[in-house]
C-alpha cells in the first residue's frame, strides 16, 4: 500500500496559495479588508499551533496579539519605524509573554486553562488602560509612523503594500508552522492532545512540550498583532479585547481546528460575512453571524476544513 | 545478586484506604518475575508507584541502585523503565504506526526536533515497521487505532512500551482481553525479549504465569503475603487459600 507522506505539499494546497495572488488582482478596491483577513488568518493559526495540535483552550490568546500590537507601536513611535524590526521586536515580546504564563496553563483542566487564559489578557487591558502614558489608554497609541519596508515599500493609501506584506508574511509564517506540525514535535503535541497521560510513560516531558508550544503559539499572534499596528499606524486598546479573544477562537472553530488551514479559510469566510453583513444590516449584523456560527457548529463538524474534507472523500 | 528494581517500605493511601501496606520488593536483574493476588489486591497501585504514575504515601522506589521516587514517569522511562496499562490508553485518531513511531521517537531522543518532517527520520519508521511485524501489526499499520478490533489495540499497547527498548518492563495483564491465538503470539514476544531485561509481568491466568515465571511475589490487600520460585508458591497453603477464597481465578 502506498501512503501519501502528509508533509508533502498538496496540489491544492498550490492552487491554494495562488489565490490570494488572484484576489490582488481581482479585487483591488479591497486591498485594505484583504490584508484585515491575512491578519485575522495569521492570528488564527496561531491559536491553531496550541489549540489544534496540543489541545490548550485559549480564551485569552489576544493577550500576545496585544503585546505585539502595542510593541510594534511603541516601537515605532519611538523613531524605529522599520516594519521587519518592529516585527522581530514584537515576536520576541509576544514570546517572552507567552513563556513567562505558558506555567500558569500547564496544570488544570480545560477549564481551568479558558479562566486563566482569559485571566491574563484582562490584566493586561487593564494594565494597557491604567498605563495612558505609555500606551494611550482608551485613545489608543498615536503617531505611530512606518517606514517604508526595507527602505524601499512604502505602505500606501490603496493598501497595497500592506497587503502584500501581510500575505507574504502570511505564507512564510504558514510554511514554519506547516512543518513544525508535521515534524516529531508536532506528533508529539498530537499525542499530547489525544492523550496526554500516556505521553510521560512514553518518556515525553509533556510540560516542556506545551511550554515550547505555548511559547511560538504566542510568538505568532504577536506577529498578528505587529501587522495590524503597522498597516494602521494606530494601536487601539481592544488588542486585548475579550471580544477579539473570543473571535478568534470563533474563526479557527468555523474554519476547523487542527488543520492550520481551517483558521485561513474560517478568517476569509468571517471577515467577509463581517463586512458584507455589517454592510447591508449594521444594527443586527451580529444576529446573522452567530446563527451561521450555530449552523456551522451543530451541521458541519469540523468546520468548514471538515466539511471539504469529508466532500473530497466523497467524490474520491 | 544486583536488582533492576526495589521497593523500600512502600506505602499508599488513598483517604482512608491502604491500596499499597509496607511493601519491600525487590526485582532481581533480568528476572521474569510475577506479582499475582486477587483483585483490588493493589497490583496496578504498586505498578503505578513503580513507575512513577503515582506518588507514594512513604517509602522509596530504587531503579538500578537509584533512588527515583521523586523522579517523575518520563525520567525513569529514560532510565530504562517502561510498562503497559491494564486498560489501554492509546491515541486513538493516531494509526499503528504514528503511535509506534511517536514512543520510538521519544526513545531515540529526536521526539522534540521541530523541522524535518517525522518523514525524513527513516531509522525510527523502520524501528517502528520491525516492532509492527513481530507483534503481528504490520497489516493493519495505516488503521486509526479507534477504528481496529480490541485485541489489536491491545498489541498497540504492548507495542508503545516495546518501543522504548526498556531494560525493565512491567505488564499489567497484557494479555487481557486478547483472544487466545494472539494472546500465545503475545506471550512468545514477551518470552523473545533479551534474557537481560527484566520483566515483572501481572497476570491472572495461572497457567501463563507458572511458564514464564521464574519468580513470584503475591499480594494481599496491599501487603506482600510471600515471594518465592513457582514451585514453592504452588505448594503454599496460604496462596492456595488466597485463591481458594476468591474462585475467580486460580
Ligand atoms: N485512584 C484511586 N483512588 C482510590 N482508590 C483506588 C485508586 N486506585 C486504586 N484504588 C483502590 O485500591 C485498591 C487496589 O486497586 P488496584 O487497581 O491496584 O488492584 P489490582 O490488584 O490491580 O486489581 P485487579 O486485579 O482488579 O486489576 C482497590 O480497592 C481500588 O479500588
Ligand atoms: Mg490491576
Amino acid at each position: 500500500m502506498t501512503r501519501r507522506d502528509a508533509s508533502r505539499w498538496h496540489p491544492a494546497e498550490y492552487a491554494f496559495w495562488a489565490l490570494p495572488i488572484v484576489a490582488y488582482f481581482v479585487f483591488p478596491d479591497h486591498l485594505a479588508l484583504l490584508a484585515q483577513i491575512a491578519i485575522a488568518a495569521l492570528f488564527a493559526v496561531s491559536l491553531d499551533l496550541i489549540l489544534g495540535y496540543a489541545g490548550i483552550v485559549s480564551l485569552g490568546h489576544a493577550a500576545f496579539f496585544g503585546i505585539g500590537a502595542y510593541a510594534a507601536g511603541l516601537l515605532a513611535q519611538a523613531g524605529w519605524g522599520d516594519p521587519v524590526l518592529g516585527l522581530a521586536c514584537a515576536t520576541l515580546a509576544a514570546a517572552v509573554t507567552g513563556f513567562a504564563t505558558s506555567f500558569l496553563v500547564l496544570r488544570g483542566a480545560d477549564l481551568t486553562r479558558l479562566m486563566v487564559t482569559l485571566g491574563v489578557a484582562s490584566m493586561l487591558y487593564v494594565l494597557a488602560n491604567k498605563l495612558t502614558d505609555i500606551t494611550g489608554g482608551l485613545d489608543g497609541l498615536q503617531g505611530v509612523e512606518m517606514k517604508p519596508i526595507f527602505g524601499q515599500f512604502a505602505f500606501d493609501l490603496y493598501g497595497k503594500t500592506a497587503y502584500v506584506y501581510c500575505t507574504i508574511i502570511l505564507f512564510v509564517m504558514f510554511w514554519i508552522a506547516r512543518r513544525v506540525v508535521h515534524s516529531p514535535f508536532g506528533l508529539s503535541l498530537q499525542g499530547i492532545r489525544q492523550n496526554a497521560v500516556r505521553m510521560p510513560a512514553l518518556g515525553t516531558p509533556v510540560n516542556a512540550r506545551l511550554v515550547a508550544v505555548y511559547t511560538l503559539g504566542a510568538a505568532y499572534a504577536g506577529i498578528a498583532g505587529a501587522l495590524l499596528t503597522q498597516t494602521t499606524q494606530f494601536v487601539s486598546i481592544d488588542v486585548f479585547s475579550f471580544s477579539r479573544s473570543a473571535e478568534v477562537l470563533l474563526i479557527l472553530v468555523l474554519g476547523g481546528i487542527g488543520s492550520l488551514y481551517g483558521g485561513i479559510l474560517g478568517a476569509v469566510v468571517f471577515m467577509t460575512v463581517h463586512e458584507y453583513l455589517s454592510g447591508i444590516d449594521p444594527l443586527y449584523w451580529q444576529f446573522w453571524l452567530g446563527l451561521l456560527l450555530i449552523v456551522v457548529v451543530l451541521f458541519a463538524r469540523g468546520g468548514i476544513m471538515g466539511t471539504l474534507r469529508l466532500a473530497s472523500k466523497v467524490r474520491a | 545478586m544486583t536488582y533492576a528494581l526495589q521497593t523500600r517500605n512502600l506505602f499508599k493511601r488513598f483517604g482512608g484506604f491502604l491500596a499499597t501496606n509496607d511493601v519491600t520488593l525487590n526485582v532481581a536483574e533480568g528476572a521474569r518475575h510475577a506479582l499475582i493476588g486477587p483483585n483490588g489486591a493493589g497490583k496496578t497501585t504498586l505498578i503505578n508507584l513503580l513507575t512513577g504514575f503515582l506518588e507514594p504515601t512513604s517509602g522509596s522506589v530504587i531503579l538500578k541502585n537509584e533512588d527515583v521516587t521523586r523522579q517523575p514517569q518520563h525520567r525513569r522511562v529514560k532510565r530504562g523503565l517502561a510498562r503497559t496499562f491494564q486498560i489501554n490508553r492509546l491515541f486513538a485518531d493516531m494509526t499503528a504506526l504514528q503511535s509506534v513511531i511517536l514512543a520510538v521517537n521519544e526513545r531515540r531522543g529526536i521526539a522534540g526536533h521541530w523541522w524535518r518532517p517525522v518523514s525524513a527520520h527513516g531509522e525510527a519508521i523502520d524501528d517502528a515497521a520491525s516492532l509492527l511485524s513481530q507483534l503481528g501489526l504490520l497489516e493493519v499499520a495505516h488503521v486509526p487505532t479507534k477504528d481496529l478490533p480490541y485485541g489489536k489495540q491491545r498489541l498497540i499497547e504492548i507495542a508503545l512500551a516495546l518501543a522504548a527498548q526498556p531494560s525493565v518492563l512491567l505488564l499489567d495483564e497484557p494479555a487481557a482481553g486478547v483472544p487466545t491465538g494472539e494472546s500465545r503470539e503475545l506471550f512468545e514476544t514477551i518470552a523473545r525479549l533479551p534474557r537481560e531485561v527484566t520483566v515483572l509481568l501481572i497476570e491472572h491466568d495461572m497457567d501463563l504465569v507458572f511458564r514464564f515465571a521464574d519468580r513470584i511475589s503475591v499480594l494481599v490487600a496491599g501487603a506482600l503475603l510471600t515471594e518465592d520460585v513457582p514451585d514453592m508458591i504452588a505448594a503454599d497453603p496460604r496462596v492456595r487459600e488466597v485463591y481458594l477464597g476468591d474462585a475467580g481465578h486460580g
